[in-house]
């Protein structure tokens, strides 16, 4: 047994042991608190497995942004004094022994897995020259599968359009009030005048490297949501409302552009999403970048949560 | 057994501990951390098979990788709106779980199964 499986054997200890404390944790505040912990040792484990692409996504989508909206409910769900039904025992242990199963199933399935595995590896590692690209699963997101990628900018937005008809009629077209566990302290308020910029130059350089190297629009995207949301979280900036037509611009600009470039390749190249192969890296950087200020402003609004009130004039 | 199979493993736990909290867990905020995990459970499975299929000089096979990050994006979106949805229904009806609409049924509220 060598040292770097020693290691990874702790972790994923550790992982499981911090996945049980999400479950089983008293507080919704300690559940979440734990969950982001959760979130960044499973960056770890994708590092560990060379997946460094999704590492990146988990870090800042699962354990970064999703905490935060968590921490949010939950601020808003404090106050509630409604009743929490127990559950039984024997209703715990019956569920228990049915989670075992499924997870045995799971993990026979891991050990009987074929000893060649079938991989796509080698067919995307032989067109990538042809994309244009230097990280593979850029080419894979970009161009071998655009249709996923195209297709879950749409499903943002689309979750965005839900969040906001939840709204209640006299807000509708107001201002979202991003709710935040802690009120605006000076470290906050010190913090988001230090990171930002630091923060922004981070988002633009990780889709720009994500050309070459793991990153890219969605983990850029994410970066510049959290400097945006910093600086409103800390009152230095203004929660836009939702009606505001730049708002609506940038939400749009990106999955548009990716459609507009998407319908061009009938003309230009063969088929839908197609790139004509001389142009086709700069067509996916300006792709990129228009989807990197489309996600971080999506991530950015989801967070924020339906408009509350009306914007003052 | 090496780290890829490790991770498998992991996975599988995690798929278990997520159904469970999903299960026994009455407030919508718990289901929804716990849907979290029992969905990173999953995607961990993809990454072990990306990992096995690691062949012509990449560390793994970049497509099951690309299905991931577009899976975590849009686990994100189905978080954001149910937490919508859970913030709403605290705002009309001041539960923190789902209590079901018959008169007869929400009698019996309390005593789960």
């Amino acid at each position: 047994m060598t040292l770097v499986f020693a290691c990874e054997v702790v972790l994923a200890g550790l992982l499981v042991a911090i996945a049980t404390w999400t479950i089983v944790a008293r507080t919704a505040f300690a559940a979440i608190v734990v969950f982001m912990v959760y979130g960044l040792l499973l960056a770890i484990v994708w590092v560990a497995l060379s997946a460094v692409d999704v590492a990146l996504t988990e870090a800042a989508i699962g354990g970064g942004v999703t905490s935060i909206v968590l921490l949010g409910a939950a601020s808003r769900l404090r106050g509630s004094k409604a009743a929490v039904p127990s559950v039984s025992f024997p209703f715990k242990i019956t569920a228990g022994v049915l989670c075992a199963v499924v997870s045995a199933g799971l993990a026979a399935v891991v050990f009987s897995l074929p000893d060649v595995a079938p991989t796509l590896a080698p067919v995307a590692k032989e067109n990538l020259a042809e994309s244009g690209l230097g990280n593979p699963v850029a080419a894979v997101l970009f161009v071998f599968r655009a249709h996923d990628t195209l297709l879950e900018k749409v499903v943002l937005l689309l979750a965005l359009v839900g969040v906001w008809s939840l709204a209640s009629d006299s807000a509708w077209g107001g201002v979202p009030a991003l709710r935040v566990y802690a009120s605006p302290s000076r470290i906050l308020v010190f913090l988001d005048q230090i990171l930002p910029p630091i923060g922004i130059m981070i988002g633009i350089y990780m889709f720009w490297a994500g050309a070459s190297q793991p990153g890219g629009a969605f983990q850029g995207g994410t970066i510049l949501a959290a400097m945006w949301l910093l600086t409103m979280m800390a009152r230095l900036q203004d929660v836009p409302s939702i009606s505001a037509r730049w708002l609506r611009l940038l939400l749009v600009v990106g999955p548009m552009a990716f459609l507009a470039v998407g319908l061009a390749g009938f003309f230009f190249a063969d088929s839908f999403l197609a790139y004509p192969p001389s142009i086709s890296k700069p067509l996916i950087i300006v792709v990129e970048a228009t989807l990197t200020l489309s996600i971080g402003v999506t991530l950015a609004l989801l967070v924020a949560g339906p408009p509350e009130r009306l914007p003052q004039q | 057994m090496n780290s890829a199979a490790l991770f498998g493993y992991c996975g599988a736990v995690l798929v278990g501990l997520g159904l469970y909290g999903l299960i026994t867990r009455p407030e919508v905020l718990r289901k929804i951390l716990a849907f979290n995990v029992l969905g990173s459970g999953v995607f961990l499975l993809f990454g072990v098979f990306a990992r096995r299929g690691a062949a012509a000089g990449l560390g793994a096979d970049p497509v099951p990788q690309a299905l991931v990050i577009t899976g975590i994006v849009v686990a994100f979106s189905a978080t954001a709106l149910v937490v919508a949805l859970l913030v709403r229904l605290n705002k009309e009806t001041g539960q923190v779980i789902i209590t079901s609409d018959d008169p007869e049924e929400s009698g019996k509220q309390g005593v789960l199964p």
